[in-house]
């Protein structure tokens, strides 16, 4: 079909969304507060790689441990979902479903996130002391 | 409707061949993409052998050379020949530049190869369609705007702040950024591109201008600016070697200040 919209109207578009400076802040933000946590939690994880499975639950039971913990899953899944979706922007067509893929990213992230957190939260408040 | 496939005439097919002409003492290889959108062959890249030493230094001057004594069908566009106009961007080995400004000797291949601004409709050779081009730098409304009564004689600005439009000003919208970009490629119908970009923050920071916060409202967008991922694509091809990641960057700070 031949259209006949000028340059200037295809050009302007639906306008401007007036949104976007909250995700670009979100991304920084997470990536800046990811860069401390995650050398903090390699260090973690390589302790927790030289004790036993009970050293393992009473590590999780320390607040701080247990706080920076859920706090690096849940930040890591942020920025994880907002990077996904410059991503899927950048790259999906609508015809291949983009918003589909949207709202899957959402879905997924928050679903790894609140699966992830919980299964600390678990640990942290006691419900598996005593091993497996 | 997805298409997997690219489309029939997607396809370069290798073109005619133009040998120098006799007792031409010193030859260089140019491949320079034909195609004809109004007839029904693929496009070609044509060999012309150049006798180099009856021509300029510049890739310019080799096309004019072509043009009027190998091939008069080449279509190209130019006309400054000074990297003033901007009308000969084009991609040369691989880079886009401005053919007036660039010598054939720079290419580091053997052979010169030629194309039209990458991802551009081509309307024949190497002159690409640049409406989209010109119609996004037209939408961010690239001329002074105040409501203050307008002054008996001009609008006065300190040195300082005009100094702040050097960097910006110089640029001369040959589109060589702006085709460069990938994020342009995938999204150019509604991703500004780094000249319009540039553009935007030229009237941005002119301390002349009074719709600063409408001009931030248009630009804040998704698409229109932050599919800007910072490739630097732009600023490496810039024939002008002004940046203009450099800008859409400080248009991105000018945002957060607003809300910070």
């Amino acid at each position: 079909m031949v259209s006949y919209r000028t340059p200037l109207g295809r050009a302007r578009g639906l306008g401007s969304a007036k949104d976007g400076v909250g995700h670009w802040i979100g991304q920084r933000v997470s990536a800046v507060a990811l860069a401390p946590l995650v050398l903090w939690m390699v260090y973690g994880v390589i302790r927790l790689a030289a004790g036993d499975y009970g050293f393992a639950v009473h590590w999780v039971q320390d607040p701080l441990n247990a706080t920076l913990t859920v706090l690096t899953l849940a930040i890591a899944f942020f920025h994880m979902r907002t990077g996904m979706q410059v991503v899927i922007e950048d790259y999906v067509d609508e015809a291949l479903g983009k918003s589909v893929l949207l709202i899957l990213n959402l879905f997924v992230c928050g679903l790894a996130g609140a699966l992830a957190i919980f299964s600390i939260l678990k640990v942290a408040f006691g419900g598996v002391v005593g091993g497996a | 409707m997805v298409e997997l496939a690219l489309p029939k005439n997607s396809r370069v097919t290798k073109g005619r061949q133009h040998k120098a002409p006799e007792g031409a003492k010193k030859t260089k290889s140019f491949r320079v993409y034909r195609y004809d959108p109004e007839g029904s062959e693929n496009p070609r890249w044509d060999t012309y052998e150049v006798d180099v030493e009856a021509c300029g230094p510049m890739v310019l001057d080799v096309l004019i050379h072509i043009k009027n004594t190998m091939d008069p069908t080449l279509a190209f566009r130019r006309s400054c020949r000074e990297g003033v106009c901007g009308s000969c961007a084009m991609n040369i080995g691989g880079r886009n530049t401005l053919a007036c400004t660039h010598g054939w000797a720079e290419v580091p291949s053997k052979d010169v190869q030629i194309s039209p601004l990458p991802h551009m409709p081509v309307l024949k050779d190497l002159v690409p369609d640049l409406t989209m081009f010109y119609a996004q730098y037209s939408s961010i409304e690239p001329w002074l705007q105040t409501e203050t009564p307008q002054p008996q004689k001009e609008w006065i600005q300190s040195p300082e702040d005009r100094e702040k439009l050097d960097g910006l000003y110089e640029c001369i919208l040959c589109a060589c950024c702006t085709t460069s970009c990938p994020s342009y490629w995938w999204n150019g119908d509604k991703y500004l591109g780094p000249a319009a970009l540039l553009h935007a923050y030229r009237w941005l920071i002119d301390s002349r201008d009074e719709a600063t916060g409408e001009r931030l409202d248009a630009l804040e967008d998704p698409f229109k600016l932050y599919r800007c991922h910072t490739i630097m694509n732009c600023a490496q091809v810039c024939p002008k070697g002004l940046n203009p990641a450099k800008a859409i960057a400080e248009v991105k700070k000018m945002l957060v200040d607003r809300v910070t």
